[in-house]
């Protein structure tokens, strides 16, 4: 009758008269409280969902708003005929490119007019908006003397000040005049653009292309990374799946209980806390000066990783293989199954789901690690050649997303900043692409159940 | 081939199936059975009871070495299957599960089809040349399970949808499947309603004809209504052994007849 939480107060007739039937219409003290407490429980949850959300979309609109130009790039498109005459006379002076470059402006001048605007210009302005065009027209012309005598159209890729004023990055006022671009030509660049001649048009070689120098913003793409990145994957995957997978399943399943495998135990917990740095200058030792592996290849870099993501996938593998029911270790082995094969049969599929999970945060893990590689030089700048030469294999040279991405925010022109969150969104997509990969597998194990 | 007249001697040599002498099992320091001695009868049903915790299940599990999967468990003494020592070294555990069945507390299929259930022991053991061999095994286990005409038509729906007493017949098709000698029981119609039980029970005594059963219960009714003989154990020691109707009407033990009257347990 008498609760020791309920006040006094409400118990104490209780004693003298026979007990008032309590009404359920009544709501008392302690359930008020009970279920005040419940509310504001949900609140806090609903609280921190809503947080994570909003920050959740923040990243999301800053990444893609600040990282979209970086896939855009400017071009300067003329269209010009070099007839065989011109040809033969600009091969005939001193300064042969010079002479390109004078035809070069000829044509855009022509090109203007024909459009009813006469602006006159100069070398100096043309070399800060597309740099020296030159070579490349020359190099064209050589490489094809066929194409001499018919309209040829030549984009060129507009510097990366004139980038930066089409994407918004530079504007009137907040450039300096330098040798890079004075705010003179800036009126040039708007002609050009109203006659469709400087035009924003999708990077493709962003994606497809491998960094570039230092003092070439437009060149630079994620490319040759993107793919350092999936060799290395590569190599975690089939190694740390399979090695992973074997060590969780002969200790969760094989190995005696004792102080030797209690050891093991706290050491693979331990290892899943080491800082990946840790990791990096291990493999510096371990693969490139000890065993003589190749600087900057994604094989070093993939074992490296390998052997962070190993801890993580055996930690949750054998998670997994706790969580299947004994009743099913019984029931094969009741039928006479040996232990291998009740593990086989009818564990491993039932824990498949789990080690799959595990195995793909591993992976993200790995795939966003950066202070590793830095360590075994897979920043390595990946220039000409590309895709035949450099990055066409395991052993060649090649950088990976994040590496790639580091080395960009840590260059001075601001136009590698852009870059960097481009390369964020190629990483993020890279990742996405994985995850959805993995979740179609974990589905297709399940329904075979 | 030319063995078979020295094992059917050996049969006959000793009555019954399964003999047990002095089996000591400890689990760690502790001693869960004490020197358990007892004949077990070819084709008839034994039922093991006692209160919880008087190592019955132990015991059972040392018949077919499930106790082997703990690592704590030592087992001492002999348990001889056909005058065969199991406990051998020559003898690897799991051929002898395949002569020895074990249907548990709660029915555990496999997660897969009512098929594959049944044709998995089969498979791994050779059982089957082909494909038409084991569809023979797979619909004879279950008839002799009395499942087949419930099942028949739903062959490929997994087994884990099935009733709780549907799964334990299921569980009980598949441990005959492997065509064992000896069917151990631990406590199977615990998980099952009144009428499940009473399937079960009847699948049973039919199975008597052709195996011989252990079966462990804490049910006295059910264990006066299946089985033929009875062993009572109580701390871990075999206290009484003899024909269902003499234990239950004519105890020869003070614990024995406390415990069938009700007065503890």
């Amino acid at each position: 009758m008498t609760d020791a939480t309920l006040p006094p107060a409400t118990s104490e007739p209780s004693s003298a008269k026979p007990a008032q039937p309590k009404s359920l219409y009544a709501i008392d003290e302690l359930t008020r409280k009970r279920n005040a407490a419940e509310k504001r429980f949900q609140a806090y949850g609903i609280g921190a969902i809503g947080i994570g959300l909003f920050f959740l979309v923040v990243l999301a609109i800053a990444i893609i708003s600040e990282g979209i130009p970086a896939f855009t790039k400017t071009i300067v498109e003329v269209e010009f005929t070099l007839t065989q005459e011109q040809y033969d006379e600009a091969e005939g002076q001193l300064f042969k490119t010079k002479a390109y470059e004078q035809i070069f402006i000829g044509a855009l001048q022509g090109q203007l007019e024909e459009k009813g605007l006469d602006v006159p210009f100069d070398a100096s302005t043309i070399e800060r908006i597309v740099g020296k065009p030159g070579g490349d027209i020359r190099s064209f012309f050589k490489a094809d003397e066929s194409q001499l005598g018919q309209p040829v159209s030549f984009e060129l890729a507009a510097s990366s000040r004139v980038d930066g004023y089409i994407n918004g990055r530079v504007t009137r006022e907040n450039m300096t005049d330098s040798r890079f671009l004075q705010k003179t030509d800036l009126d040039l660049v708007d002609i050009l653009v109203e006659a469709s001649i400087i035009r924003s048009v999708f990077n493709w070689s962003f994606i497809t292309g491998a960094d570039s120098g230092v003092d070439n913003p437009g060149g630079a793409g994620i490319g040759a990374s993107v793919i350092g990145s999936f060799f290395m994957m590569l190599v975690v995957l089939f190694l740390s799946l399979p090695i992973g997978v074997a060590a969780s399943i002969y200790l969760e399943e094989f190995a005696p209980q004792n102080k030797f495998t209690d050891l093991i135990e706290v050491n693979i917990s331990n290892l899943a806390a080491v800082p990946s740095i840790v990791f990096g200058i291990l493999g510096l030792a371990v693969f490139i000066q000890f065993m003589h592996l190749p600087q900057s290849a994604p094989l070093v870099g993939g074992l490296v990783l390998t052997l962070m993501t190993l801890p993580t996938i055996i930690i949750s593998t054998r998670a997994s293989l706790k969580a299947v029911p004994p009743s099913i270790r019984d029931a094969a082995l009741g039928v006479g199954a040996s232990k291998m094969q009740a593990i086989f049969h009818h564990v491993l599929p039932l824990a498949m789901p789990g080690i799959l999970t595990g195995t793909i945060i591993g992976l993200a893990q790995a795939l966003g690690e950066t202070a590793p590689l830095l360590l075994i030089g897979m920043v390595g700048f990946v220039a000409r050649g590309y895709p035949d030469g450099f990055v066409s294999g395991f052993l060649d040279p090649n950088s990976a997303m994040p590496a790639q991405i580091y080395t960009w925010a840590a260059r001075a022109d601001y136009a590698f900043y852009e870059k960097a969150w481009g390369g964020i969104i190629v990483l993020l997509i890279f990742l996405l692409t994985m995850n959805i990969l993995a979740i179609i597998l974990r589905r297709r194990f399940e329904r075979r159940w | 081939m030319n063995e078979m007249p020295n094992i059917e001697q050996a049969i006959k040599m000793t009555d019954s199936k399964i003999s047990a002498n002095k089996v000591q099992v400890y689990y760690g320091d502790n001693q869960a059975i004490k020197d358990v001695d007892i004949e077990i009868q070819p084709r008839s049903v034994t039922a093991f009871i006692g209160p919880s915790g008087c190592g019955k299940s132990t015991f059972l599990r040392t018949i077919n070495r499930m106790n082997d999967t703990i690592d704590i468990c030592r087992v001492e003494g002999s348990i001889k299957i056909d005058g065969e020592d199991i406990y051998d070294p020559k003898v690897d555990p799991v051929q002898l599960r395949a002569k020895v069945g074990m249907v548990f507390q709660k029915p555990n299929p496999f997660p897969k089809s009512i098929y594959d259930n049944i044709a998995y022991g089969p498979r791994i053991h050779g059982l089957a040349k082909n494909k038409s061999e084991l569809d023979d095994i797979v619909s004879s286990s279950l008839q002799k399970a009395g499942l087949w005409e419930e099942v028949k038509n739903r062959l490929d729906e997994p087994g884990t949808g099935m009733s709780g007493g549907q799964q334990q017949r299921l569980c009980i098709a598949r441990a005959i499947a492997v065509s064992p000698e000896v069917i151990l029981m631990d406590e199977p119609c615990s998980a099952l309603d009144p009428i499940a039980t009473a399937k079960v029970e009847e699948l049973i005594d039919e199975l008597r004809e052709n195996y011989t059963i252990v079966i462990v219960t804490h049910s006295m009714q059910q264990a006066a209504r299946v089985s033929q003989r009875t062993a009572f154990f109580h701390l871990g020691i075999l206290v009484e052994e003899g024909p269902t109707q003499d234990i239950f009407t004519n105890p020869k033990d003070k614990r024995t007849q406390d415990y069938i009257t009700g007065r503890f347990g």
